[in-house]
């Protein structure tokens, strides 16, 4: 599971890797498609990022040596989507910055619960967070994933899964918050 | 704001993730510590926004067909490359025997031990070629098949039967002499759609046959069939409902 899925030779599947692929690989399509989405902010993109991964990972399928299959499949999905985005948005990823995690006043469980209650609201907030926070958040909140699964789908340490997850919560809070422009100027 | 708890510790709290010592420490000090308290309630609360806004997406219907399919293509063409040689000598044999086979009963339905075949695919398409080269097409030029019919005798040892389907949209434009498998044959020169149709035309012993199924090479496309002691072999690049409809014409 550690590294890149590239450099590695690409396999010739027969039948029976695709009946294999089908049954361990296929149905993680949503995991796959979810994450592609909320990295790319777009169904139309994803839905072509998500089909190139799946491709992707079965050339390699002859690489998956059993274990878990979704960690494995969103490991590529992540490389593609970064390979996407600098191709199609490289500012999107230049404007990220590792930003230390501020004391900033605690944000009350209340005012949270009626800012998150709206869908629309949370998912702006979201798609405002650099990719990065974005991700590991999607992978916690959304999918499920361990702090193993997210380190190795993220390809960062696993001691630093945690402070991650602290500093995208935090950014989520206050993008959630703290009004956009475009909000404050509507409001007016 | 100055708890360090909050800054980590409080998240693998909430997501299950320290283990049974330090999650009992964390407790031991939310007891005490109200700002972790609150901290952990906004994430909670955070937490639950997230999970139960639908968020989630999931992938389109179409998409997982459009997957399997090019799943599907990944799998057929490379697979082929794992074949071993020997396999491939199996699969070349067996192609060739079916070709044979298929050649032979293309040449004549009946298990008689009969003579070889008269002529080769590749030589039809290539005398069909070479008659389309400028000067080439035909000996005798003419519409009238009473021109081109009496044209073949003295040339030929056989007669080959001539018909015009001008009004069924094949204009007899002309004959000439051809050589296939050794073999003097008669081609019979047809237009259709401005596109040219050569039927070669030679004596046979087999017995009759319907009109073959069709073949194609090249973007050729050839029917054959023998009737009253003729073998007809006919060829062009029009379309094979074309071709059938007048080797049909001429079978009649």
């Amino acid at each position: 599971m550690s590294g890149s899925d590239q450099g590695k030779g690409v396999d010739v599947l027969d039948a029976q890797d695709r009946a294999r692929f089908e049954q361990l690989v296929l149905p993680h399509l949503d995991a796959a498609f979810n994450l592609s989405r909320w990295l790319l902010k777009s169904r139309a993109d994803s839905e072509d990022v998500a089909q190139e991964a799946m491709l992707r990972a079965y050339r390699f399928f002859r690489g998956f040596h059993g274990g878990d299959a979704r960690a494995w499949l969103l490991q590529i999905v992540r490389n593609t989507c970064y390979t996407w985005l600098e191709k199609n948005r490289p500012v999107e990823l230049m404007t990220e910055f590792d930003e230390e995690l501020h004391p900033q006043p605690s944000v009350s469980p209340e005012t949270l619960a009626i800012a998150g209650s709206n869908r629309e609201r949370l998912a702006r907030a979201l798609e405002t967070l650099p990719p990065r926070f974005r991700e590991v958040l999607v992978l916690r909140e959304l999918e499920g994933c361990s702090y193993k699964e997210i380190a190795s789908i993220t390809a960062i340490p696993i001691g630093t899964v945690m402070s991650a997850l602290a500093r995208a919560r935090q950014r989520l809070q206050r993008a959630l918050t703290l009004p956009s422009p475009q909000e404050a100027s509507r409001e007016l | 704001m100055n708890c360090d708890f909050t800054r980590t510790v409080l998240h693998g709290y909430l997501d299950g993730e320290l283990d049974a010592t330090r999650a009992a420490e964390f407790e031991h000090h939310l007891e005490t510590c109200r700002e972790c308290t609150t901290a952990l309630g906004s994430e909670e609360s955070l937490r639950s926004s997230l999970q139960r806004t639908g968020l989630y997406e999931n992938a389109p219907v179409g998409l997982r067909t459009k997957i399997r399919a090019s799943l599907d293509a990944a799998t057929t063409s490379p697979a082929r490359i794992r074949i071993p040689a020997w396999r491939w000598f199996a699969v070349a044999a067996t192609i060739l025997v079916i070709a044979s086979v298929s050649w032979f009963s293309w040449q004549r339905p009946g298990k008689d031990n009969a003579s070889a075949a008269p002529f080769t695919v590749a030589e039809i398409i290539d005398a069909h070629v070479r008659s389309l080269q400028p000067g080439h097409l035909t000996d005798v030029a003419s519409t009238d098949q009473h021109t081109v019919k009496p044209w073949f005798d003295g040339k030929l040892a056989f007669v080959p039967p001539v018909k015009d389907f001008a009004d069924e949209g094949f204009p007899l434009i002309g004959g000439r002499l051809d050589v296939l498998g050794g073999q003097n044959v008669a081609a019979l020169v047809y237009s259709r759609r401005k596109h040219i149709i050569n039927v070669f035309v030679m004596p046979t012993k087999e017995p009759d046959t319907p009109i073959h199924p069709p073949g194609l090479r090249q973007g050729y496309q050839w029917r054959h069939w023998r009737r009253q002691g003729m073998e007809y072999c006919a060829v062009s690049d029009v379309s094979d409902s074309d071709i059938y409809e007048l080797a049909q014409l001429i079978y009649q």
